[in-house]
């Protein structure tokens, strides 16, 4: 209060005198951004919390507990992990050849790994399926080794790693870019070879930013619908992952919920990444 | 004669190619060549993005072409299809416009005017982002479905998908508005207002042009995922042929078709090809504006 009240002693700041100046304007903006995200985002949020916990804790839980419900989350969680898992590996070693050097197609490199943000899921279960279902590209082959990728884990795992491609490799890039090549060098001067360089030295210095990449990377694998839909077939009880189930009660059980109870343990786990995220952002800005 | 003219500089270019388009893109010389651990994991993860992306999305583009030319345009001008993509496109533009303008006045109000609550609503901004598709879409449906608690039923019309894509796609303006608007020098803005410019004028004359560049790639981020949206959006759609079914409802109803499994993959694959075309599209753009912002910065 007292703060608002003796802004005399520094009058002089350009900066301070147009903030006053467009005070009303900036009011009326403010009024603007708040009810359009409020009415957009938050108004439904808090309904469908408000509906998943209207018919009481029992039926809550209740919902949670059936068998179809357990397999789900755990077929969820085992997919995500082994996507992002591969995504780690593969984003570390692709953020540090986009970052550090110079080869043929590098750009090309780079556009690539930018592609999936931009390609419909749906588009990106067709694509693996034409190559990797039983009558596509790679179909006979892995069909004689006995692989089976459609409507199997290996394929979900697949086009989890496909939609989540790029959160790890652009979340290290800026940062090892920042980084430079002095310390390497340095070492590499000194006689360590590539691995002791990228265990002393590179990923202390990305830890942050791959644990940052890692959570958005972990939030985008547990939610993936429309890929995963495609390559799975979506068979209760074997290839439904928690995503799925959710529409598939919605929309062959008309069974509400029990679609509101996993939606809330998803809405739960998109929160923790949010908060995760944020602090890890905070923290490595101070 | 002509053919030797030609062959010279093409020639000479293909020499020096390396080192004069590094010039031209102004990269720092920091760039390593490759060596052992690097050309190996270059290697590697060239095999596996082939797999994984390349190869894929050829089978698409491929099979979009399996009964030549005719075959792909049959496909895509069928009347339902043809409906979908329009309206697929129609409701991806409105979505980047009213982001545009929104996302800007929402990353205005976060980086000019810090009040109390700021960090909240900063996390509110982010949740469409977090939330995976399926449950968006169960959120959207939660407001607006059959027996909505506002009395505001959108299940089955067009209005409903564009407020859905509104909802999940609400970050990408803010967040690339938002960076750039932070180290917009104020300078100038207190210049202008000290010779009695008013607010509206030192937006649109000085802070605006200076934001164009990224609120065209906001709005063009938030094109290209509304054009793929899927799993937000099949909830409340109701797949109405020609009102509200959208251009990945047809591809997957294609691909559910077994009677005709052959044409029907072709079908879908065509389709898939404009989708990816429009990516392809998009990605340029970025590209483009990406490299005006950074001229200007």
């Amino acid at each position: 209060m007292a703060d608002t009240v003796t802004p005399a002693p520094r009058p002089l700041s350009p900066s301070s005198t147009s903030r006053d100046r467009a005070r009303p304007g900036s009011l009326a903006l403010r009024g603007v951004a708040m009810v359009y995200v409020g009415l957009l985002v938050l108004l439904p949020v808090v309904v469908i919390l408000y509906r998943t916990f209207q018919p009481g804790l029992g039926e809550f839980f209740s919902a949670l507990d059936s068998p179809e419900a357990a397999h789900a989350f755990e077929l969820t969680g085992i997919v995500a992990l082994s996507a992002v898992v591969i995504n780690t590996v593969f984003g570390i070693a692709v953020a540090i050849l986009l970052a550090r050097y110079r080869f043929w197609g590098r750009r090309v490199l780079s556009a690539f790994v930018d592609l999936p943000v931009s390609v419909s899921p749906i588009v990106v279960g067709l694509a693996l399926v034409l190559v990797f279902g039983p009558t596509g590209w790679f179909g006979p082959f892995l069909t004689r080794h006995g692989v089976t990728m459609i409507g199997a884990k290996p394929g979900m795992i697949l086009a989890t790693v496909f939609v989540s491609l790029p959160l790890v490799v652009r979340a290290l890039v800026p940062v090892l870019e920042q980084a430079g090549i002095e310390q390497e060098q340095a070492a590499a001067s000194l006689g360590a070879t590539a691995f002791t360089r990228l265990r002393r030295i590179t990923l202390p210095t990305i830890r942050a930013a791959l644990t940052y990449g890692v959570v958005l990377s972990l939030a985008r694998c547990i939610g993936e619908y429309g890929a995963v839909l495609v390559v799975s077939n979506n068979v209760e009880g074997t290839t439904e992952t928690a995503p799925l189930r959710v529409g598939n009660l919605v929309e062959n059980e008309l069974n509400y919920n029990a679609a509101y109870a996993i939606t809330f343990v998803l809405i739960v786990v998109a929160f923790a990444a949010i908060l995760l995220s944020a602090w890890i952002r905070r923290r490595r800005r101070s | 004669m002509t053919t030797d003219v030609q062959a010279a500089p093409a020639a000479t270019e293909a020499v020096s190619a390396g080192p004069a388009a590094r010039r031209r893109r102004g990269r720092p010389k920091t760039g390593l060549p490759l060596r052992a651990a690097s050309g190996t994991s270059l290697g590697v993860v060239v095999i596996w993005m082939s797999l994984l992306v390349l190869i894929p999305l050829a089978a698409v583009v491929g099979h979009a072409f399996d009964g030549g030319w005719s075959g792909f345009t049959d496909a895509i001008s069928q009347p339902a299809t043809a409906a979908a993509l329009r309206l697929t496109l129609g409701l991806s533009a409105a979505a980047a416009i009213i982001n545009a303008v929104m996302g800007t006045i929402v990353a205005w109000v976060l980086v000019r005017g810090k009040f109390s609550g700021s960090g909240i609503f900063e996390m509110v901004i982010d949740i469409p982002f977090a939330l995976p598709t399926i449950v968006a879409g169960l959120v959207m449906l939660a407001l607006y479905g059959g027996d909505s608690p506002i009395g505001v039923s959108l299940v089955g019309t067009r209005t409903g998908l564009l407020v859905t894509l509104l909802f999940v796609t609400l970050p990408f303006t803010v967040r690339t508005v938002q960076p750039v608007l932070l180290n917009l020098d104020r300078e100038a803005e207190d210049a202008a207002a000290s010779l009695g410019a008013s607010a509206p004028v030192i937006f649109r004359r000085i802070a605006l042009p200076q934001l164009m560049p990224a609120i065209v790639s906001g709005a063009v981020l938030s094109f290209a995922r509304a054009i793929g949206e899927y799993g937000s959006l099949v909830l409340i759609s109701s797949n109405l042929p020609f009102k509200t079914e959208i251009a990945s409802s047809v591809i997957y109803g294609k691909l559910q078709d077994a009677d005709n499994a052959a044409r029907s993959t072709q079908q879908a694959a065509a389709i898939a090809t404009i989708l990816l075309v429009a990516s392809a599209v998009v990605l340029v753009l970025i590209e483009v504006l990406g490299r005006r912002v950074s001229r200007r910065g």
